[in-house]
């Protein structure tokens, strides 16, 4: 960006925005993906502590990818809106629709007033009482609000993993089956090149020690949010691993 | 609720400040109108609102039990016969309050908020003399209503994880917190409740049994206590009880609490005393 002189408003914002995707593309990819009991949430992430994938609410969740601090800062700032609504109003009355327009609004006043935007994408979910009024939320680094159905992937490689995922995910899989596209998906987002990509002459497998994975289980009582680790990962996994 | 966005439309910045991991801090901060404690200042002469009565808890190897009964009294009426004195805190614990009932209701409300927030935020559970350390943290913000006459007082119970066993926390109205050992009571029947236990709690109930010792606690309570309720046979309304143990808080559904209040008045009617 010029110093000093003029720089036109679609200037400014293809620079800014150029920067943020630049930001988002260094990172890798978060995989939501509907099944028959709910919504999966697959993110690769090496550690186990520092989390891309979150509880908000009773059927609220949230995953993000980018710069740590910055959706960490959007996450607890959801949870604090979440849980004050939820206390003045009622727990029914709390929904991803509302937490997903407060991020729209932060998001898109973040990055025309801030020199430097948000080097974030995030989703919003909400598990219905059925499969068809599940929500699923996909918000960019400049507010712009998308609402998804069936599937999204965010991050890094986002058009390769929403690409094996139009062509592989169907509607209503059971548990098992929705996270072997999921799993599928991340795989086939890795660069060639990349440290941990392919072989040249196949599919990279992922294994469980560096997949976050967590569901919003309309099954389960009250909050509905559930993260999958140790041995239920292993056996989910195990069950779906293609045979060879 | 006041709006927390501002005129852009932006979450306001005390939503996005790290620091603290807080519901009730976030809440002083963000709006502190919503705050039990920092209610309006009342004037003039005491009040008639409707009050809870007595909470009992009593600790088994592997868990704890805890049971209120269900009236509310306002002066000399019953304000309501099937209120509810014992929650789910979350899954390790539970809470009780004796008192003033709005204000009970309303801190249990927020502490329930308040772990879970927590949980959500850090990613962890709270340990358990923490869980104990914020809810005197909220009775001690109630002080001046209390003095005005609008006092209340919980009891807190729950399994200690890293200890493996269950622990209780009494608390009075200047947030003075005090672990229990074995078993305890609040409220106004709790005189009578524990002079009850004292003879009847054992180290090593089972959770059946400790359940039956408590109902007989409550029973004992509702007989010399005007404002405890006793079970209410035409109603079939009983008492709350929980139970939480390496399992997590599990409520006893009516007809359990039912089945040990039939079998504990059929054996008050040969033997009152108990």
């Amino acid at each position: 960006m010029p110093f000093g002189g003029y720089a036109s408003p679609e200037q400014w914002v293809r620079d800014k925005s150029e920067y943020a995707r630049k930001g988002i593309a260094r990172g890798r990819s978060v995989v939501i993906v509907t099944f028959a009991d709910g919504i999966l949430f697959v993110a690769e992430n090496p550690s186990a502590t520092l989390h891309k994938i979150s509880e908000v609410y009773d059927r609220i969740a949230f995953a993000a990818v980018g710069k740590y601090n910055e959706f960490e800062n959007l996450r607890t700032a959801g949870i604090r809106l979440t849980d004050m609504k939820g206390y003045t109003y009622d727990r029914r009355d709390v929904t991803g629709r509302a937490l997903a327009n407060a991020y729209a609004q932060t998001l898109g006043a973040i990055f025309t007033e801030s020199v430097k935007p948000y080097e974030v994408e995030i989703v919003v979910a909400e598990v219905g009482q059925s499969p068809e009024s599940d929500q699923i939320y996909r918000l960019t680094y400049d507010g712009s609000i998308a609402d998804e159905r069936g599937f999204v992937a965010i991050g890094g490689q986002s058009e390769q993993v929403n690409a094996s995922l139009r062509e592989h995910h169907t509607a209503g899989e059971p548990l098992a089956a929705a996270l072997r596209v999921a799993v599928r998906a991340l795989a086939a987002g890795t660069p060639p090149g990349a440290p941990g990509a392919a072989p040249a002459n196949g599919e990279r497998v992922l294994s469980a020690s560096n997949l976050e994975v967590a569901v919003l289980d309309r099954t389960r009582p009250r909050r509905l949010f559930k993260r999958i680790t140790g041995a239920q990962l292993d056996g989910l996994l195990a069950e779906t691993a293609p045979a060879s | 609720m006041p709006d927390p966005t501002d005129v852009t439309g932006r979450l306001p910045s005390v939503f996005m400040r790290p620091g603290t991991s807080s519901f009730t801090e976030f809440l002083s901060l963000a709006a502190p109108d919503l705050l039990p404690g920092n209610r309006q200042q009342l004037t003039g002469g005491p009040i008639e609102v409707a009050h809870g009565t007595t909470i009992v808890a009593v600790t088994f190897p592997g868990g704890v039990i805890m049971a209120g009964d269900r009236r509310a009294t306002q002066g000399n009426l019953i304000a309501t016969r099937d209120v509810e004195k014992v929650f789910h805190a979350d899954e390790y614990s539970a809470v009780g309050y004796a008192g003033t009932a709005g204000v009970g209701a309303d801190l249990v409300k927020l502490f329930q908020v308040e772990l879970e927030h927590y949980e959500k935020i850090e990613g962890t559970v709270l340990s358990l003399d923490a869980k104990a350390n914020r809810l005197g943290f909220m009775v001690k913000g109630n002080l001046p209503m209390a003095l005005q006459g609008l006092a209340v007082v919980p009891l807190f119970a729950g399994y200690d994880l890293d200890r493996g066993v269950g622990r209780i926390f009494s608390y009075d109205i200047a947030a003075a917190r005090s672990e229990e050992q074995g078993f305890h009571a609040i409220g106004s029947g709790s005189l009578f409740a524990r002079g009850a236990l004292k003879k009847t709690w054992k180290a090593d109930l089972s959770e059946q049994r400790a359940v039956r010792v408590s109902l007989e606690a409550l029973y004992d309570a509702a007989d010399d206590d005007s404002a405890t309720g006793g079970p209410d046979m035409a109603r079939r309304i009983f008492p709350v009880v929980a139970a939480i143990t390496a399992d997590g808080f599990r409520r006893f559904s009516d007809d359990e609490v039912g089945a040990v209040v039939d079998a504990l008045v059929a054996d008050r009617l040969t033997n009152p005393g108990g």
